[in-house]
């Protein structure tokens, strides 16, 4: 029962993108609005209060010993609570990062027009266990020039403009 | 190779209008831990695990990312089912009889209360051609169901009323239910319409929670538990999606997926041969539209049934005396789960001032809400 | 254990953009299944659906709105998900349906329309990452694939211009695969060439996002027999999915595949997959993910599958072919259908039924492999003739 060329050719038709946007095929638009206020709970609540502080908090495992972040209120490979909290530094090392070119929508930057690629990186934390990396974005560094390992500190929003979330830090930056 | 299956463990957090103190997280770790403890396990024991999610429910795209963490999962065959709880379940049963481990764990969690735009979501479900282009409300659908239901059985709003009254009654003596309150049956007659016929009150409210339950094969439930609530039967049925080549006033989901566990179960007269029934009521009339369908009511009787108070906790046929959806509140995906932990909880001596004597077999039946027609039922022995 | 077989298999073709609406692709699908094992959708005792996230297709529940394209009409219907391992995940929600005893066919339907998500599907991955501590900063799933292929890439000293041959193979192999989007003879120069999306990650790294929909009917054993002469057997399946915190994990290393593979190969009986599997799907949404499976999967040791590559081993003609199809970035990606249609490659391949695209040597053990979520699931099933 070899599957053949005349087998599929009649089973969907091939549109271009314009034929739709022209409205060459007949179509139809929904953009749906969709709100959500997510409970943060205890872990992530304390996390974004002390962002605001300017400060990042962890949370230690009293059976594996590893000091979390983001903190968690659970340990999720003991399966038993977290124990106290642990203030960790704003500093760290670069795990692994990008270059990137697009933006979130796959949208082309303009680089040949002079604008900066988004280097977003994992950073592991100091103070934090080894490998405990969070998510954040470098910059004033050459895209081409960062390395694994490389020591970066947070540069944080002034306190006027922090308001409990992950922008309050605007990126990390070599130090 | 096991032939029978047992839930050993339940765990929930209880059911309220809002959790703003706990995420997600919290709130399922807090039902597992429960349901561990319950059954006598740790997350080593488990063979497998099922999440119960909808993405758009979650808020997230793959809301299968978040499930493994709080369950104890991390690195075990997991997955998510975009279903009703009891698909889950059904799925868990069928992995332990396909010998994918001893013990397997079901899960589902509702955060309603973080659900900002709900009823823009309801809309987001139906048919985006035909329907959506609309703009009709899902309250809408549920309100030409009522009445088509109404016209053909003679089921009269009085009748769908005393659902409202007898649930929300029920609920008061239920330590886990959001929603509890007296009311009379003018009150309810008398509230506002949102979509004749269906009134305010007709409506449940919605609830957050989680609940996590545990499943063993025959000899490990013998081993861990003294009191092992045997699933005698499974069904789950989808009938079409569209709204204009469904069954407007006979739940025939309901029909067929009841047909299908009564048959695994070898009952015949359900009527007689099970003891209670909690079943979806998210609106008033579907608590007699599924009775009717799972032929426990012959058609136009779960009305009249209800009148002389055969559906009350003291009545000849209990239904919901949790105070189903429109007691502890609507939980969408999780409906089935609370079901299933309100007929375990009956069939083990464990429903306080609610428990019913002399159980020994109860049915859970759930509907996926507007605009579906998928419905399961499971039926569990003591 | 009752013993369940894969009896039949359809497929559409795959395209960036279909007219027909996601219904319509299901039932394309579908009833080339049928068709192709002489049975009827009475024949089909409940159905079981995957399909990744709805974002794509923009409708909420879209298990719901696909039931009737898949042939669920008033029948036992379920969907499952885990992100971009549904593929492979699908046939393992189909098998314990059937080897559970409860019934005795089953239809697994898997389809994607991505097309339909504007300005463009890739954004709907936005809501893929923590809405907290994540979304803030606008990712996108190209970046934690750069950051994977990095990681993999400084942990093993690979190059570029390796990896890249993967696409040059796959892409050679799809020519042959008639539902293929993106067939082509590329050079790796090519590959290096075009467009950088997000460093490490060029433009002909990527599969496409694609439309389509893949099918396959299971049957228990006795009625396996009585439909076909060749049917092949699920023998092992595996899955597993790692925790949510993918920033404490070593990206250089698929833990989830090995566990779900290693989960798979005992069901089977497997004691060395190198050499006892003769021929694998794995799943190769970017170049480096082959690589990065194939050593997950057990098929060589760490740090090996680039030499593999090199040395011919997984070419159609090689000692172990990987994604004889043309894999996902030939053929395309229509994240759940592409699952299942490696799947329908190991299958007709096992049959002799591939064509052009059969591999010489007559195989009679195959494996297909996808993963999903956050760099997370491996989904694994195991199939002999």
């Amino acid at each position: 029962m070899e599957i053949t060329e005349k087998d599929v050719a009649k089973t969907a038709t091939k549109l271009s993108a314009n034929e739709i946007l022209e409205g060459k095929v007949l179509s139809v638009k929904w953009e749906p609005k969709l709100k959500y206020a997510w409970d943060n709970g205890p872990a992530i609540g304390r996390y974004l209060a002390e962002l605001k502080n300017g400060r990042i908090i962890a949370k230690k495992c009293d059976k594996c010993h590893r000091i979390m972040i983001p903190p968690r209120m659970f340990c999720e490979l003991c399966w038993v609570p977290t124990g106290e909290w642990v203030y960790v530094q704003d500093t760290g090392i670069v795990n692994t990062w990008v270059v990137s070119y697009v933006d979130w929508k796959a949208t082309r930057l303009d680089i040949k027009g002079g604008v900066r690629p988004i280097t977003p990186a994992v950073i592991e934390i100091d103070g934090a266990s080894k490998g405990m990396g969070i998510l954040h974005h470098l910059n004033e560094v050459d895209p081409w020039k960062i390395y694994q390992g490389m020591k970066v500190k947070a540069l944080w929003k002034p306190p006027e403009e922090r308001i409990g979330a992950i922008t309050d830090i605007k990126y990390f930056k070599p130090i | 190779m096991a032939k029978r299956v047992a839930i050993i463990g339940i765990g929930t957090t209880g059911f309220r209008a809002t959790t703003p103190d706990v995420s997600y997280r919290e709130l399922t770790y807090e039902a597992a831990t429960k349901a561990y403890l319950d059954a006598g396990i740790e997350p080593k024991d488990v063979g497998s695990f099922v999440s119960t999610a909808e993405d758009f429910f979650e808020g997230y795209s793959i809301a299968d990312e978040y499930s493994p963490d709080q369950l104890g999962a991390v690195l075990k065959p997991i997955y998510t089912i975009p279903g009703d709880f009891i698909h889950s379940l059904a799925s868990a049963y069928m992995m332990i009889l396909s010998g994918i481990g001893d013990i397997s764990v079901v899960q589902g969690m509702s955060k309603a209360s973080n659900m900002l735009a709900l009823s823009e979501m309801v809309t987001f479900a139906m048919d985006p051609i035909y329907n959506r282009p609309l703009k009709e409300s899902p309250h809408a659908v549920a309100g030409m169901e009522m009445a088509r239901f109404m016209y053909e059985t003679g089921t009269t709003r009085e009748q769908c009323a005393k659902v409202v009254v007898k649930n929300k009654r029920n609920a008061l003596n239920n330590p886990l239910a959001g929603h509890g309150v007296l009311i009379n049956l003018d009150y309810v007659l008398n509230s506002e319409v949102i979509s004749y016929p269906l009134t305010q009150m007709d409506i449940s409210p919605h609830s957050d929670g989680a609940v996590v339950v545990v499943l063993a094969a025959e000899e490990t439930a013998k081993a861990l538990s003294d009191k092992p609530i045997w699933i005698r039967g499974i069904g789950w049925c989808s009938d079409t999606p569209g709204l204009e080549t469904r069954n407007w006033g006979e739940a025939v989901y309901a029909q067929l997926a009841a047909d299908m566990a009564y048959k695994m179960a070898g009952i015949r007269y359900p009527r007689k041969e099970i003891d209670f029934a909690e079943i979806n009521d998210e609106f008033s009339y579907k608590e007699l539209q599924h009775l009717e369908a799972m032929r426990i009511c012959k058609k136009g009787e779960a009305g009249p049934l209800t009148d002389i108070g055969g559906t009350e906790i003291t009545g000849e046929f209990p239904v919901n005396p949790s105070g189903g959806c429109l007691g502890v509140g609507n939980l969408y995906e999780l409906n089935g789960g609370h079901k299933v932990l309100e007929v375990v909880r009956q069939l083990r001596g464990e429903a306080g001032k609610d428990q019913l004597k002399n159980v020994t077999t109860g049915l859970a039946q759930s509907w996926r809400g507007v605009p579906t027609t998928t419905g399961t039922v499971v039926i569990l022995s003591n | 254990m009752r013993k369940v077989a894969i009896v039949g298999a359809g497929l559409t073709k795959f395209y960036r953009n279909v007219q027909e609406t996601p219904k319509e692709l299901a039932y394309e699908a579908t009833k080339m299944a049928l068709d192709s094992c002489e049975m009827k959708l009475s024949d089909i005792e409940c159905v079981v659906h995957g399909t990744a996230p709805d974002a794509f297709d923009g409708i909420h529940m879209k298990g719901e709105y696909l039931s009737d394209g898949s042939g669920a009409y008033r029948k036992p219907y379920m969907r499952h998900f885990v992100g971009g391992g549904t593929g492979v995940l699908s046939p393992i929600h189909g098998w314990f349906h059937v080897a559970s005893g409860m019934f005795d066919t089953c239809l697994v339907v898997t389809e994607e329309k991505m097309s339909s998500a504007y300005p463009h599907p890739a954004g709907a991955f936005l809501t893929i990452f923590d809405h907290t501590t994540e979304q803030p900063l606008y990712p996108t799933l190209i970046w934690i694939f750069a950051i994977e292929m990095n990681r993999f890439m400084t942990t093993y000293g690979y190059r570029k211009e390796d990896i890249a041959l993967v696409a040059v193979k796959n892409k050679k192999n799809a020519i042959d695969h008639p539902s293929a989007q993106l067939p082509g003879e590329i050079t790796a120069q090519d590959v290096l060439n075009s467009e950088i999306m997000a460093w490490p990650v060029n433009r002909l790294d990527i599969s496409p996002t694609s439309d389509g929909a893949a099918v396959i009917v299971l049957a228990a054993e006795h009625v396996a027999r009585r439909v076909t002469e060749k049917p092949i057997w699920i023998d092992g399946v595996g899955w597993a999915l790692d925790t949510a915190y993918w920033c404490t994990r070593d990206l250089y290393y698929p833990d989830y595949v090995e566990v779900a593979a290693r989960q798979a190969y005992k069901m089977a009986g497997i004691k060395e997959p190198s050499k006892e599997i003769h021929i694998a799907e794995p799943y190769d949404p970017f170049t480096y993910k082959e690589l990065h499976h194939i050593e997950g999967l057990q098929l060589c040791k760490r740090g090996q599958s680039v030499q593999m590559l090199l040395d011919g081993v997984t070419q159609k003609t090689g000692n172990l072919p990987c994604c004889p199809s043309g894999g996902a970035l030939g053929v395309g990606n229509p994240i759940a259908a592409t699952g299942l249609m490696k799947i329908i490659e190991i299958f007709l391949q096992l049959r002799g039924e591939a064509g052009k695209r059969q591999v010489p040597g007559k195989p009679t053990c195959g494996l297909a492999q996808a993963w999903g979520d956050l760099m997370q699931v491996g989904t694994v099933v195991v199939m002999r003739s």
